[in-house]
């Protein structure tokens, strides 16, 4: 609970204007605490006259904090691929398990996996645990639950980090509820805190424009999942050694309820936009498909691909693929040209380390242009024909 | 068949805005809306009740303001609405809450089939529906784009996949979540309307529900907020000025080594 | 300006706005283009309960008059008056049925028609008879059980996807005005056949074709109410039918008016929005005064008509009328204010001025509605 201590309070007004949530405003000089509030500590944090406090849930660590170890990577295996975000969060987490002074070890399900284990230790693992059989060819919910859940009570890890792949954003949720784990989903950043070895977890929070950093102090493993292209994965290094753990089950470990009838692969190659240098994105403002196709001239011209805000595709106006965001892709391009997008943090969280971001918007005060590099205030139907038609020149010329 | 759709109350996204002064967010005239993934999972479990009968329970987890998502629900074909509220629920992370979905949920019976929106446009985790599969000891699959046949014993789904879908066929009980490509929602009827006005929404406390004061609210959240802020805008922009012909041009001097 | 409506006349309203938005608004352009019938959206229309807001409760309706379907047709209208006239239409057609259909025949046909699962259409129109409406050629004659029509309906709305459909025929050629009666021919009838649709300026998205009946035979319990009263209940339908026609009107010139000055206020000129130039305040006020006008009167007749009064010719005429001048006026005035863009088919505004003209020539001309209130004052000032 929220408590005002009405002594204290001098009804000031400053943890009313800093609440992300309107939960709670100043009546009759008194800040009253509303139904919205979320127990973020914001207001805590900001109120001078120290009036307001959490009140502390008396909650002890349900596990033994020193008995988990270790910093595991969930690495998908998919049709006889590794997802490249397994090798993306076995950078990071060479990162956290050199300060946490402990192992790091990268867990591959699937069916034939064994020739990936050279990759993984490559990559930064000092173990790999193997887990080989037919029944994991295929992804099932029930099947890839158990399993995980087993290995990560027998050898429990302090932290567990996985892709926030279609099958990570299923797979992971279920296992932090059988585990009672803490799990924080779609990270930006991942860091250990020095006081005390705690894994930070930020994310974009709060459906705003805001951040949270997120801790678990109070259960194991510490969960977190981050989508592809946030993190970076190390440069392949074939000289690092490691250890390869082929892991055992009892066959009926492996028992599914769940079916699988068919794999239908998509043959829409034309979007991987993460994979394009250069991408011209539409917003609100490119107002229909004629105003994507004046920005696919310009992305043509620039010799990359056309991406969008979630705006633009809930309005139908181009394609899921093309979507970036927190509900969509993270693309990571040299060059992003962002054309009529307000630059809400759902969006810049799938672009924000673009390395040069242009914004072409018609309102200056548009959050954009705080992560742009080049900002540009007009119409883009004037200003995008017109780069488009310089460009061409310049080619010719 | 007795359906189940899980339904949040969230702030509309396209109206929420920074406050360029306090950098917050501005809250005023910002609507509250029924999160519209869960808007097409209610449509999902009107259609089955349509195909094989039984009853669509509307389920919400939030503060009293919420029951007006569950009369929305009803009016969009719902039979009752069911909402689950009380202040020792605040701070509740994924993890509490799929807990108290669960709890409100076995109070209220069996369920052959719980449907949930792929995830709330606020919270954007997607965490809360497998969660709950879980605690119901249900199969489940995230990501459906469509239920391709259903009877009382199993459903067979297309459900998302980064390379495309795969179809499963689950047995009953089972729950889903779904993505918006599984249907067009129909717009609320007038009959709806004027039964979701007369309609009487059962609210249940957390002693309602049995649940246990340790894994609700903040107690039962693994998951704690250390702080918010606001990211920092990054450093050496340009912003061009002067007439269009004019800042594309300075815009092509800078962009040289891209072209 | 507030209208007082009821809270159940507040959910048809709300009701009819969100069809309008989520289902006709992204949908319009591309049917006015392709020249399709919105069966989907009336589809839609149909599951909202829309269809059954002036049908009695007895007969699975919701039991609303004239103001109800008035303030449904308005904001179906904001959206499309292609897709509102289909709706608009189907009521039409079943009009009679209510009017002067036995309970039996009520039984038959209402139901379905309230669940929309069955829509309806008027046949009156011939090639030779549109304003004079008693020059009708088409003849029923009796043979036994049957009734057998002949003649070719022209221009009938909803013609080829309605599925019951009223027909005006001569059942006695010599008597004149009692010499007509209604019968209902249903889709699929023997000797019922439709012509090839036709291709109009405007309500592109509602479906007009011709009726072919050749030696059409239907079983003697068809004819509506009794022979010979058939141009008694044309009037009749006609009567309360036009409030819908120009609350129409209402519905589409509201749609302009909020385009144009939505786009007056966005379009900078001379360094200022041009809605800060009288010029365009001007006529920015002059549509909404007229469309509030018009509003103010096409609810008035429609409450008036509910009350059942003896007489209803000429405010029903008068609101048909003044709202469709009305309409016509402001979709122009809407192009104008948007300028070149306005003229643009990217741009809505010069669909609703090309949908706005039929308002005026359909349901009775806007002359043959000035003749009525001219015979209605004589007649008034005789008393």
């Amino acid at each position: 609970m929220l408590i005002v201590d009405e002594e204290k309070c001098i009804g000031c007004g400053v943890c009313e204007a800093n609440c992300s949530f309107g939960a709670i405003s100043v009546v009759d000089g008194i800040a009253v605490v509303g139904d919205g509030c979320t127990l973020c500590g914001s207001c805590v944090d900001t109120c001078e006259p120290e009036a307001l406090h959490i009140e502390a849930t008396g909650k002890t660590a349900t596990v033994d904090l020193d008995e988990w170890s270790g910093i595991w990577v969930i690495v998908e295996f998919r049709h006889g691929t590794v997802a490249p975000v397994g090798f993306e969060l076995l950078g990071v987490g060479r990162q956290l398990a050199d300060q946490r002074g402990v192992p790091l070890s990268g867990i591959i399900l699937g069916d034939r996996v064994a020739e990936t284990a050279g990759d993984l230790i490559a990559a930064g693992a000092d173990q790999v645990y193997l887990v080989e059989h037919p029944e994991l060819a295929q992804y099932r919910e029930d099947v890839y639950g158990r399993v995980l859940e087993r290995l990560i009570r027998e050898h429990k890890p302090e932290v567990v980090l996985a892709g926030a792949t279609a099958i990570g954003r299923s797979l992971i949720p279920q296992v932090a509820t059988v585990l009672g784990a803490g799990l924080t989903a779609d990270c930006t950043q991942l860091a250990i805190r020095e006081e005390d070895g705690m894994l930070l977890q930020t994310r974009p929070a709060f459906g705003g424009n805001i951040m949270a950093t997120i801790e678990c102090p109070f259960s194991r493993p510490q969960m977190a999942t981050v989508r592809p292209r946030v993190m970076a994965p190390l440069p392949r290094d074939a000289g690092r050694s490691g250890e390869v753990i082929r892991v055992e089950l009892p066959e009926d470990i492996y028992q599914s309820r769940v079916e699988v009838l068919e794999n239908v692969i998509s043959d829409q190659d034309d979007v991987n936009i993460q994979e394009q240098e250069i991408l011209v994105a539409g917003g609100r403002g490119t107002d229909g498909e004629k105003g994507f196709a004046m920005l696919r001239e310009l992305a043509e011209e620039l010799g990359g691909g056309v991406a969008a805000s979630r705006a633009a595709v809930d309005s139908g106006w181009i394609s899921y693929p093309h979507q970036v965001g927190q509900t969509g892709k993270t693309v990571c391009p040299k060059l992003y040209v962002a054309c009529g997008i307000s630059g809400a943090i759902q969006h810049a969280v799938g672009m924000q380390s673009a390395e040069t971001v242009v914004a072409i918007n018609r309102d200056p005060a548009a959050p954009i242009y705080d992560i742009a590099t080049y900002g540009l205030v007009g119409d883009l139907f004037e200003i995008v024909p017109l780069l488009t038609r310089k460009l061409r020149e310049k080619k010719t010329s | 068949m007795e359906i189940l759709v899980c339904i949040k109350q969230v702030p509309d996204a396209k109206d929420v805005r920074l406050d360029p002064e306090t950098n917050t967010l501005a809250r005023e005239g910002v609507q509250s809306i029924m999160n519209p993934y869960d808007r097409h999972a209610l449509e999902e479990g009107v259609r089955i009740r349509e195909q094989l009968g039984g009853q669509v329970t509307a389920l919400s987890m939030g503060p009293p303001q919420a029951e007006e998502v569950l009369r929305e629900a009803i009016a969009c074909g719902a039979d009752r609405g069911v909402l689950v509220s009380d202040r020792a629920f605040a701070g509740s992370d994924t993890w509490a809450t799929s807990y108290t979905l669960a709890m409100a949920a076995r109070t209220l019976g069996t369920f052959d089939l719980v449907l949930c929106g792929k995830q709330a446009i606020d919270g954007d985790t997607a965490q809360v529906g497998p969660g709950l599969a879980c605690r119901l000891n249900m199969s489940y699959a995230t990501c459906v784009q469509k239920t391709r046949e259903v009877d009382k014993e199993a459903i067979v789904v297309e459900r998302m996949m980064d390379d495309g879908y795969d179809v499963l066929r689950l047995p009953l009980p089972a729950l889903l979540t779904v993505v918006k490509d599984i249907n067009e929602p129909r717009v609320p009827s007038l009959k709806g309307k004027m039964k979701a006005k007369k309609a009487r929404i059962t609210t249940l406390s957390a002693d309602d529900i049995g649940a246990v004061p340790e894994h609700i609210g903040l107690a039962g959240s693994p998951t704690q907020v250390v702080k918010v802020f606001t990211p920092k805008p990054r450093g050496d922009r340009m912003i061009f000025s002067g007439t269009a012909e004019e800042q594309v041009e300075q815009l092509l001097e800078q962009l040289e080594p891209y072209l | 300006m507030d209208y007082f409506l009821t809270e159940e006349q507040q959910m048809i309203v709300e009701t009819a706005w969100e069809i309008t938005r989520e289902k006709i608004i992204p949908q319009r352009a591309e049917l006015d283009e392709k020249n399709e019938f919105a069966t989907s959206i009336l589809e839609d229309i149909a599951r909202a309960d829309l269809f059954g807001i002036f049908i009695p409760e007895e007969y699975g309706g919701f039991g609303g008059g004239c103001f109800e379907i008035v303030l449904a047709l308005e904001q179906l209208a904001r959206g499309c008056v292609g897709v509102a006239t289909s709706f608009a239409a189907s009521a039409l057609g079943i009009f009679p049925v209510l009017i002067a259909g036995s309970s039996e025949m009520k039984e038959k046909y209402l139901p379905d028609i309230a669940e929309g699962k069955r829509w309806a259409a008027f046949g009156l129109t011939e090639a030779n008879a549109g304003s004079d409406a008693s020059g009708i050629q088409t003849t029923a004659v009796e043979d036994g059980d049957f009734w057998v029509l002949n003649g070719t309906k022209q221009w009938i709305t909803n013609g080829g996807e309605a599925h019951v459909y009223t027909i005006v025929a001569l059942t006695d050629p010599q008597k004149g005005a009692r010499g007509a009666s209604i019968f209902v021919v249903e889709d699929g009838d023997p000797g019922f056949s439709y012509g090839k649709k036709e291709d109009k300026m405007g309500i592109r998205s509602s479906a007009t074709r011709e009726l072919i009946l050749r030696d059409c035979r239907i079983p003697k319990d068809r004819m509506v109410g009794r022979r010979g009263t058939g141009f008694i209940t044309v009037m009749k339908t006609l009567d309360i039918s036009r409030p819908g026609i120009a609350s129409l009107g209402v519905g589409l010139a509201q749609a302009a008016l909020d385009e144009a000055v939505t786009y007056a206020k966005q379009r900078v000129q001379f360094g200022k929005p041009i809605i800060s130039f009288q010029a365009i305040q001007h006529m920015l006020a002059d549509m909404a005064t007229e469309l509030e006008a018009a509003r103010a009167l096409v609810y008035g007749a429609a409450r008036h008509i509910d009350a059942h009064p003896k007489q209803m010719s000429k405010v029903s005429s008068m609101c048909k009328v003044f709202a469709t001048d009305m309409a016509m006026k402001v979709t122009t005035d809407a192009v104008q204010v948007l300028g070149g863009y306005g003229y643009m088919k990217e741009y809505p505004v010069e669909k609703m001025m090309r949908d706005a003209k039929i308002l005026q020539i359909y349901e009775g001309t806007n002359q043959i509605q000035r003749n009525v209130i001219g015979q209605e004052l004589n007649k008034e000032y005789s008393r």
